[in-house]
């Protein structure tokens, strides 16, 4: 698979594999790995790592303090973090706000916020979803209206990953109300200790907490923390939409899963054989396999296309369902191969005396699997990609 | 990156699928596909000077190619154009011919067609040990037993078959007019035939040749994958002009959720197809690697191929079940790839093999 990429590209693998190795601490990748949950504090420690040798938003342009990778490059450094299982980057600063910004922020707003996604001042979160508004994402409600120099904000936005750890949140809001439902909305910025803003929980399938709803009651907004144009916010939510679904496809991240459900399964034994020898589960695992061989290539592929086109086109939905598919299938095998030892409630564990039934590493297995119901509903849900791609492919 | 194909192999690619769209329509191609010799003989030296056979070849056997990317190139145009000529066979006993170090020119320049007579008569996927049995009787090599299903072998000039001897699996040529054949079509079109040898005259290629087989045999599943993938291509283009121009409740069908989904979720299978064949064909001078890779994408093929096929058929309901529709001539091809070395399912268990080893 070496000739696939060209003598720069294994030059720039290189020396992001040195960098890694020489800084990425062991011991934060095997708790990540052991899907241990990571606090506030290793995210900001990762990003803090990677800004130092300027590795942290690889796709910005230089002049804003990126690395001005091209597409085969983000990936390689995907496939090095991965290799170490080190976390994910949070993606809402970096992959999210930042693009935006760079594309329709005043020199003003580029000029204060890059740096402090970048410094770890600020942790963003995305207020996209309404408790109405999910894929019909046109239709939310939230309003902001003008009173001088501020928005008045009212309404409510739901699903918010990781708010709990956020100081900002980049929301649309509905600004007009006449005309076609995209017509009307904007791209604001809030800062979390507004008051009139307020986050609660929201405990999802497998007990933890990882997202949120945000409450907005009179919340006065500076005029200054539009982006872009009033009423012309529909734009950046796309153009926003397009840059989370780069990269979605997580090859890295599957390959990391699959490894680890084929050592669970040597581990793991069944009629007297490791369950790997078993021919039934054997076989589902090789189909994943093969799926996720061909996706690699997909993705390369398209990775190639997109950097020749300067337009990812279809790709990223097409990646987002394969990818979400594959993980989920590679999760069900996991938590399936522990047979009676998936059942113990991790967090409620923690408390007893207990030691987990499963071997070390892979005891949220089953939490995993029932996290990871979530990838093929957020980011604009499978069958809105579907949609997409349809309206491409047919022309209809 | 560097799997993108080479201008020349676009341009090798383009003019066979010009040629194929010029001369094998619809109606000649069912003419040809099911009426005895089951191709056409003339076209098939044509195809020979568009370079359908050299670009198999590396140069040092007088071809200009050979590369696992040429293969898969040649072959998805083949598929694209539903071709009924018996190019995987004259593929598998070149590849044998080359092992052996025999010449080669008259089969890349189509003078002469050659075919490779592996199955047999319950032997499954063909990939079975032959029982076919070949002994020395005074110097002279003699073959007797059954080959199955020998494709092309109706319209072949010479036989390459595998037979047991006391020394292992060797390799033999047979001239066709030694043996007895009994030609025949394929429900997919193309034809092949049974063979009976019976004390049958016989040259050896090679004592040991279970090597060349196994070249062989890799260097098929590559054709075959290739050639679905440009099946695929080609029925994920007459499906989306379906959807497009098929009304029912006074809309076209394609905006039909349901089968919008659905058509999608072809297209995405089609492209992990693709992709996986683009693995294979990068890989098939890695020897040790390239057996496990191969048959990860005949598993994957094999699968999509058939997911293809029926939902094709489905989506252009009654018209898809006709003789007269393309489409249905194209699923059909689509079905019975995954009966040409080793099924999906044999090939997925291949690689499924790899754990035990682990």
């Amino acid at each position: 698979m070496d000739e696939m990429f060209t003598a720069a590209d294994a030059a720039f693998r290189a020396e992001i594999r040195a960098g890694l190795e020489a800084e990425f601490p062991p011991e934060l990748g095997r708790r990540a790995a052991a899907g241990e949950g990571l606090s506030r504090e290793d995210f900001v420690f990762w990003h803090a790592l990677l800004a130092r040798r300027g590795w942290l938003a690889g796709g910005w342009p230089r002049a804003y303090g990126g690395a001005e990778w091209n597409p085969v490059q983000r990936h390689i450094f995907e496939e090095e973090c991965c290799r170490l299982h080190a976390p994910r980057i949070v993606p809402f600063g970096v992959n999210m706000l930042g693009p935006v910004l760079i594309r329709f922020g005043s020199e003003a707003q580029k000029a204060h916020y890059l740096p402090r996604i970048l410094d770890g001042t600020d942790w963003w979160c995305q207020g996209y979803s309404e408790p109405g508004a999910g894929s019909d994402l046109a239709s939310l409600r939230t309003r902001a209206v003008r009173d001088g120099d501020h928005y008045i904000v009212n309404g409510q936005k739901t699903w918010t990953t990781l708010g709990h750890y956020a100081n900002r949140i980049f929301c649309l809001v509905r600004t007009a109300t006449e005309g076609k439902p995209q017509e009307g909305i904007s791209f604001l910025l809030v800062d979390l200790d507004t008051p009139g803003v307020e986050m609660r929980p929201i405990r999802l399938i497998e007990g933890g907490h990882e997202v949120n709803e945000v409450f907005f009651t009179d919340a006065r907004v500076p005029v200054e923390n539009l982006v872009g144009v009033e009423n012309q916010g529909w734009t950046i939510a796309k153009f926003l939409l397009e840059h989370e679904r780069t990269n979605i496809a997580g090859v890295g991240y599957n390959y990391e899963a699959l490894d680890k459900l084929k050592a669970l399964a040597r581990q793991i034994r069944r009629d007297g054989r490791p369950l790997a020898e078993n021919a039934l589960f054997a076989a589902r695992m090789a189909q994943v396999e093969c799926d996720l061989e061909a996706m690699r290539i997909t993705n390369l592929r398209m990775l190639l296309e997109a950097q020749e086109r300067g337009d990812p086109g279809a790709a990223p939905s097409m990646l987002k369902i394969k990818g979400t598919v594959i993980r989920q299938e590679i999760n069900d095998l996991a938590r399936r191969a522990l047979g009676p030892a998936a059942a113990p409630f991790p967090s409620e564990l923690l408390d007893s005396n207990a030691t987990h039934p499963a071997p070390e590493g892979h005891g949220h297995l089953a939490h995993d699997y029932f996290n990871n119901r979530k990838l093929s509903i957020f980011g604009g849900s499978n069958e809105i990609q579907r949609e997409i791609l349809a309206k491409q492919l047919l022309g209809m | 990156m560097a799997f993108q194909t080479t201008d020349e192999r676009r341009m090798l690619g383009e003019s066979l699928s010009r040629y194929l769209l010029q001369n094998y329509d619809h109606s000649h191609r069912l003419n040809v596909a099911y009426t005895a010799p089951f191709h056409d003989p003339s076209r098939w030296a044509a195809l020979a000077e568009l370079g359908m056979l050299s670009a198999l070849a590396p140069e040092e056997a007088g071809g200009f190619g050979g590369e696992g990317l040429d293969i898969a190139t040649v072959f998805h145009a083949l598929g694209h154009g539903l071709c009924p000529e018996p190019a995987l066979s004259a593929m598998m006993a070149l590849r044998v011919l080359m092992a052996a170090a025999r010449p080669v020119e008259a089969l890349l320049e189509g003078r002469e067609r050659l075919v490779l007579a592996l199955g047999e008569p319950g032997g499954g996927s063909g990939l079975e040990p032959p029982e076919t049995e070949a002994r020395q009787d005074a110097g002279q090599w003699r073959l007797s037993g059954r080959k199955s299903v020998v494709w092309g072998g109706g319209a072949a000039h010479r036989l390459i078959v595998s037979a047991r001897h006391s020394g292992g699996i060797g390799l033999f040529e047979v001239a066709a007019e030694d043996a007895q054949i009994a030609p025949y079509a394929m429900i997919d079109g193309g034809g092949a035939a049974e063979i009976t040898l019976q004390d049958t005259v016989a040259q050896c290629l090679l004592e040991d040749g279970a090597a060349a087989l196994a070249d062989a045999v890799d260097h098929g599943l590559l054709a075959l994958c290739a050639e679905a993938v440009g099946v695929m291509d080609q029925v994920q283009a007459l499906t989306a002009d379906y959807l497009r121009t098929r009304k029912q409740f006074g809309t076209a069908i394609g905006r039909f959720q349901v089968l919008r989904h659905r058509f999608v979720d072809l297209v995405i299978e089609i492209e992990q197809a693709r992709s996986i064949t683009f693995l294979a064909a990068g890989q098939m001078r890695d020897l040790a690697g390239r057996g496990r890779v191969l048959s990860m994408a005949k598993a994957l093929v094999g699968k999509v191929a058939r997911q293809v096929a029926e939902e094709s058929i489905q989506m252009h309901g009654g018209i898809g079940m006709t003789w007269e529709a393309a489409v249905s001539h194209y699923a059909k091809r689509l079905v019975m790839i995954d009966h040409q070395l080793g099924d999906s399912l044999l090939h997925l268990e291949r690689v499924a093999q790899a754990y035990r080893a682990a």
